[in-house]
């Protein structure tokens, strides 16, 4: 159970979204993609979901390339929402139930709950928060493979993103799951990882184990992710 | 509330000396059970494998046993908690002697200042 990129390139237009990317991700561990905006994040998940496909290299989801079809086994919390302002939360719940088999309803009305949303709310009215924390359930219910989430804190008040990191945590079933955050809060986001990836204009500029990088160069991410970025700026 | 961290030191060595500083103020009791990795990792907002490798390093450093199926319980050792309080002392004493010496402050300044704080604070 992995997946694998191998010498991926994507270009949007003449600009390189990304280049010469090799990265691969395992089950049971929290990997954390970072880097500033427009670094190449965004595109690594969505060449993982095959919602795009790289202009060249490759792919792969448990060894078969990613197309819309291995899609079924992905949960993507995208950067927008895709919700409907007319339904209710519970509409909501039952309109992405209907569209993934692997949608498991229980860990759904738990999350709900836990969450402390309103079924019977509609969600124009949901505050940013609440958006935030329904995305989450609506990503986090699936039994899916791998989870990708995409900046699933921006924007959100300190007491929402911890209630997130705790349902991230519970709910995860890490013997089966593959879990990538892509984010530039990195501070926030490193208790939750076992690695880190670097990622700086659509190139790999680091990948290293979290806790590797306390104990062997006392360097949190942070502080890591600022010193390579210093050698690359230093060197040009 | 998910917990801070320091950026210097391990998240892993950081849980451990918490979970240690729980014992002493008995908070957490001897050969009572330690919460499972799994409620821990929520509890601080933590990556599962950091805990499992606190716990790990606790059990190492003589202060947990993991029985199997049941759990990580705290040893029942009554010379345990003297013992980590006589390595934290340690760990503690270090930091302040290195600090002191950093700004400059020699041996006898040190014991002079120390000896003079703690009588202003009676």
């Amino acid at each position: 159970m992995s997946i694998l990129m191998q010498d991926v390139r994507k270009k949007y237009g003449n600009d390189y979204a990304l280049k010469n990317v090799n990265l691969t991700f395992q089950k049971g561990k929290i990997y954390g993609l970072i880097g500033p905006n427009g670094s190449g994040k965004s595109t690594t998940l969505k060449l993982i979901t095959g919602l795009i496909f790289p202009d060249s290299g490759n792919v792969t989801l448990h060894g078969h390339t990613v197309t819309r079809k291995t899609s079924v086994d992905i949960a993507y919390l995208t950067e927008l929402d895709m919700f409907y302002d007319s339904f209710s939360v519970q509409e909501t719940i039952n309109y992405i139930a209907s569209q993934f088999s692997d949608f498991n309803r229980n860990k759904a009305e738990l999350l709900v709950k836990e969450m402390k949303l309103e079924n019977n709310k509609k969600i124009k009215s949901l505050s940013k928060g609440n958006r935030a924390r329904l995305k989450l359930v609506t990503t986090l219910a699936r039994d899916a493979d791998v989870i990708l989430l995409d900046e699933p804190f921006s924007g959100l008040d300190p007491m929402v993103r911890d209630q997130i990191v705790k349902s991230l945590l519970q709910y995860i079933d890490f013997d089966n799951q593959i879990l990538l955050i892509a984010t530039h809060e990195i501070n926030e986001i490193e208790p939750l990882l076992d690695e880190a990836i670097a990622l700086y204009y659509g190139e790999v500029i680091g990948q290293e184990k979290v806790e590797d990088l306390r104990e062997q160069k006392g360097l949190s991410v942070l502080q890591w992710f600022k010193q390579i970025i210093g050698t690359i700026e230093e060197d040009n | 509330m998910t917990t801070e961290f320091q950026s210097s030191k391990p998240i892993y060595m950081q849980i451990v000396d918490r979970i240690i500083i729980d014992i002493l103020q008995e908070k957490q009791i001897l050969g009572d059970k330690l919460p499972s990795v799994r409620e821990k990792a929520v509890q601080i907002g933590v990556n599962p494998n950091t805990i499992q490798r606190a716990y790990s390093e606790l059990e190492r450093m003589s202060v947990v046993e993991t029985r199997r199926g049941q759990g990580t319980f705290v040893i029942e050792n009554s010379h345990l908690l003297d013992e980590l309080r006589l390595s934290m002392q340690t760990e503690v004493i270090n930091e302040y002697v290195k600090k002191m010496k950093e700004i400059g402050i020699t041996k006898q300044q040190m014991i002079s200042e120390l000896q003079h704080y703690l009588k202003e604070e009676d």
